[in-house]
């Protein structure tokens, strides 16, 4: 029975809580918990001698910290649900900031005010059944294009690929999207044209390829003039020239996950002799 | 004879052996088969042979459903497909170990993780972690426990045959000692995998 305690005891002090801060950009596992960090200056061994006095002794300042995708708050702390690497953004101007899991996922959940591209699958009355990869298919109104009005209505069929935003997307209503945005102008949603290959990558390369400073949009940009639609359930729209170009294109960009930055750039090079 | 086929088939309930009656004179166990369930191949069926596959199933999707936050996902069914490659004793805990992996892989929110653990009695009382095939068969009792990674709390226990109450406490206690190695390497395995990109 001894031995089953000291084991307990040595179980149970593996698992003690860390604080985020000491986490950040480590792979953090479901079941951590983790410290914000006005807590855990609290808890620290050396913050009771030197926190300075304040007037309001009994409540502490709190910042307001926005837990993002891969966690949740569990009374005071935050649990991580998924399994990646914990990210934090400081906050532009006063609360504490956003703290995230990035993780690598192929399955999509709706999130309002995501750009996604969907297949029409149904044309029902006045909406369009539009599958966008969740768990169900999201609904488009045909008054949500723009100029579209009761008598002049968009040329949407069943098959077509549409690029558009959701509105509504919670876990408990059926998702909607639109393609205009807030002002009543399509900003480049709308059906996509013809031709051209609709292809699926994981969700970690698209947030990758669509960072502000990414290098392999412009590498490819250079290779040959191409049209590129990215939507964040995971599927790329690609069209160049040829079918061929088309093809190449296709592969690059999903070998990507898979490759360094030098095995890129080699690549690059041939295809650019070529 | 029919008279006799049913009082067979009541004996054989009683003694608690765990699977359905066979018919006298037959040795296969019970069978169940479904057609046609996936709609991309040609052709698909689902066999299923014994009631101890159905038991297992029915442990691994309890595991899981306690883990798993599906409050996030109402009206979704979350489907685990797990396929024997080859068995070489501890099944259920290398079925547990694989559903984790799979769904952390997933992206699946879950509360903690979790990982399946296989203990054996022998007939003097030595316990062996991780029995092999050849070990399980000889045992006296064959105990499976899951633990999950937050408090290293029992989840699951499955366990078969003859054991004291002292002897169930010391199997739990080493499971749970054991359980740390596998957690450990889940994390290296997941950090690997997240160093890659």
């Amino acid at each position: 029975m001894a031995e089953a305690a000291s084991v307990a005891a040595e179980c149970l002090a593996g698992c003690r809580a860390r604080g985020a801060r000491s986490v950040l950009g480590q792979v953090v596992v479901p079941g951590e918990e983790l410290l914000l960090p006005e807590q855990e200056d609290a808890e620290g061994p050396g913050g009771a001698g030197e926190r300075p006095l304040s007037l309001n002794a009994g409540a502490r300042s709190r910042v307001r910290v926005i837990c993002g995708p891969g966690l949740r708050r569990c009374g005071d702390r935050l649990l991580v649900t998924k399994c990646g690497r914990l990210r934090h953004k400081e906050p532009g101007g006063g609360g504490g900031g956003v703290y995230w899991v990035d993780s690598q996922q192929k399955r999509y959940v709706p999130v309002k005010g995501d750009h996604v591209i969907g297949i029409v699958t149904a044309k029902s009355g006045d909406i369009f059944k539009v599958d966008v990869g969740g768990s169900e298919p999201a609904s488009l109104s045909y008054l949500s294009f723009e100029g579209a009005t009761k008598r002049n209505r968009p040329n949407v069929q069943v098959g077509d690929l549409i690029y558009g935003q959701f509105v509504v997307a919670n876990k408990d209503m059926e998702p909607e999207m639109v393609c205009i945005d807030s002002c009543g102008r399509a900003n480049g949603m709308g059906v996509i044209g013809q031709d051209g290959l609709l292809f699926k990558v994981t969700l970690g390369l698209i947030r990758k390829l669509l960072a502000p400073d990414c290098e392999i949009i412009q590498e490819v940009g250079k290779l040959y003039p191409l049209e590129i639609v990215f939507g964040m359930n995971g599927r790329i729209w690609v069209k160049a020239k040829t079918i061929q170009q088309t093809l190449i294109l296709a592969n690059i960009l999903e070998a990507c996950e898979h490759m360094t930055s030098d095995q890129r750039k080699q690549i690059f090079s041939r295809l650019a002799e070529s | 004879m029919e008279e006799e086929m049913h009082t067979d088939a009541k004996i054989r309930a009683e003694t608690g052996t765990g699977s359905s009656p066979r018919g006298p004179g037959c040795s296969l166990r019970h069978f169940a088969c479904e057609q046609n369930l996936l709609s991309r191949p040609d052709g698909s069926a689902s066999f299923l042979q014994g009631v101890a596959e159905k038991s297992r199933e029915r442990l691994i999707r309890n595991t899981c459903e306690a883990v798993v936050l599906g409050t996030l996902h109402p009206r979704t069914s979350i489907t685990v497909v797990l396929q024997v490659v080859s068995d070489a004793g501890s099944l259920l805990a290398c079925c547990l170990n694989a559903a984790c992996m799979a769904l952390v892989d997933a992206g699946v929110p879950m509360r903690a993780l979790f990982c399946g653990v296989t203990c054996a009695l022998d007939s003097d009382g030595t316990l062996v972690l991780d029995p092999t095939s050849k070990q399980e068969k000889e045992a006296r009792a064959v105990l499976t426990f899951a633990l999950d990674n937050v408090e290293r709390k029992l989840l699951m226990s499955s366990t078969k045959g003859l054991f004291s109450d002292a002897e169930l406490q010391q199997c739990l206690a080493v499971t749970q000692a054991a359980s740390q190695h596998v957690f450990r390497f889940y994390r290296e395995s997941l950090q690997r995998r997240y160093s890659k990109s």
